[in-house]
């Protein structure tokens, strides 16, 4: 069961907390939602003073990003991005399932902020869709809002992969440039907004007061083969050890990033911080916020070979580098595990994560590279280690299909 | 001006290579892997002539 932990200082607005009942119209509006909207130029000012930052996972500046999509030449749209793709990230289904006026609200807002003619809900979860269909027939309406509905990949929430479905064609990433910002859904400038991004500007907007506060706070989703899978809400800054002590993780003896996204982190990884900076600084990434911690039984080099296995498999196949790319990494990760490595096989993945990074049309090729980039970084002995003697914890593995990252929503 | 490769349409001919070692170059599976995007001066022909040489039109010039 995945519990859900508010770690929100006592007053401060908080997304998890849902009125009794559920979150239907009525208490939405009593709790001040869906207030008006006097200057959107000030709500953009303050998103812009509390730097604000996407939560989809790249933390683009929220206000950068709003401003490019209203300055951009045509009427623009704004796009609810509900597609979760890391498996082991729940929040945004969560927020959909659980607080889709929340989320409507923000659409709305970003749509006053951008000029835009209409709003549209991207979103695979069933439950979600159910959710906020049922929120849009009893909002009061202003805007044109359409849910899309898409096939979950790991690739499909990516925003051109968002793009391309709306339009019609499939969840796939394309080149870029052009970004949705200039060319996005029929053509016009698209802002593509994660839905966590999008309810924490619905809050800045009814709680100005406590606006700071609100911007810098993450939605985590805290899991491992230890304690149970959490979605925890606390403030930027918070030790990744405090979190993980919560739950029962504080054994453990690395954790994997972002999703899929962040790569390892082994011995040190109890001074890292929920910070977008301070994590890239380590050679991390802080991602959707999703952190999955490893015991000291288990081995690394059987996630690592795990999650650049799902990742392979997760592929669009439209690159051919990255087809390559990951095949090569999962496969000689995966032989790593089996003991079955090559003499060559250990500089070939330093080679390959240092050479693919940066070149699919996506980011799945750079978190496949950077899965084994921290592998060999962090765990140097553990790899080397699985030549000499057979690793019981990779003996055991399953497949390499990604299961153990998955998270039930709550 | 900048040298752009859309990925999704690289297939690996490598015919882009030999017009341009400096501005290209191949993997080991033979997929384009640009030195930079900014093309340097006095490169621009033969960036013009990688762009001209992919069969797949996975490389653009833009300003």
């Amino acid at each position: 069961m995945t519990g859900i932990l508010p770690l929100v200082p006592a007053g401060q607005p908080g997304l998890l907390t849902v009125p009794p009942g559920g979150e239907d119209l009525a208490p939405y509006l009593a709790a001040g939602g869906y207030a008006p909207l006097p200057a959107p130029g000030a709500l953009l000012g303050r998103v812009a003073a509390t730097e604000l930052r996407g939560r989809g996972g790249a933390g683009f500046p929220a206000a950068v990003k709003l401003r490019a999509v209203r300055d951009a030449p045509g009427r623009p749209v704004v796009v609810a991005n509900g597609e979760e793709g890391e498996p082991g990230s729940v929040k945004d289904r969560w927020l959909l399932r659980h607080r889709p006026h929340l989320v409507l609200d923000g659409v709305r807002l970003a749509a006053a902020m951008t000029d835009a003619a209409r709003g549209c809900v991207y979103v695979s979860d069933v439950r979600a869709e159910q959710a906020v269909r049922r929120a849009l027939a009893e909002r009061p309406a202003d805007l044109r809002v359409d849910v899309v509905r898409t096939e979950h990949s790991y690739v499909a929430g990516e925003e051109t992969a968002v793009v391309r479905r709306i339009d019609g064609g499939p969840a796939l990433p394309r080149a870029k440039p052009p970004r949705p910002y200039e060319n996005g859904v029929g053509g016009a400038p698209t802002l593509v907004a994660n839905v966590e991004t999008l309810a924490r500007i619905a809050v800045l907007h009814s709680h100005p007061d406590a606006a700071a506060a609100i911007a810098g706070t993450y939605l985590v989703t805290l899991s491992g083969t230890a304690g149970e899978p959490a979605l925890v809400e606390a403030p930027a800054g918070t030790y990744l050890k405090t979190l993980a002590d919560l739950h029962g993780h504080g054994r453990a003896e690395a954790v994997l990033l972002g999703g899929l996204f962040g790569g390892l982190h082994g011995a040190g990884w109890t001074d890292l911080r929920l910070d977008h900076d301070g994590l890239a600084a380590a050679g991390g990434a802080l991602g959707c916020g999703a952190l999955h911690f490893l015991r000291p039984e288990d081995c690394p080099v059987a996630v690592a070979a795990d999650a650049a296995g799902y990742l392979a498999a997760q592929s669009a196949r439209q690159c051919g580098v990255c087809v390559s790319g990951t095949g090569a990494l999962a496969g000689t990760l995966a032989a790593v595990a089996r003991g079955e490595a090559a003499d060559d096989d250990i500089a070939k993945l330093l080679r390959w994560s240092g050479q693919l990074p940066g070149r699919g049309a996506c980011g799945l090729l750079d978190a496949a590279a950077r899965i084994a980039a921290t592998l060999l970084a962090h765990f140097p002995d553990r790899v080397q280690d699985h030549r000499d003697t057979s690793c019981p914890a990779c003996g055991d593995a399953a497949p390499h299909d990604g299961r153990r990252f998955a998270v039930a929503v709550p | 001006m900048k040298l752009l490769l859309d990925s999704t349409r690289c297939q690996g001919y490598g015919l882009c290579q030999e017009p341009a070692p400096e501005l290209v170059d191949l993997d080991e599976w033979g997929y384009a892997r640009l030195q930079g995007t900014v093309v340097p001066e006095g490169g621009a022909e033969a960036a013009a002539a990688a762009v001209a040489a992919c069969p797949n039109s996975a490389l653009r010039l833009v300003k």
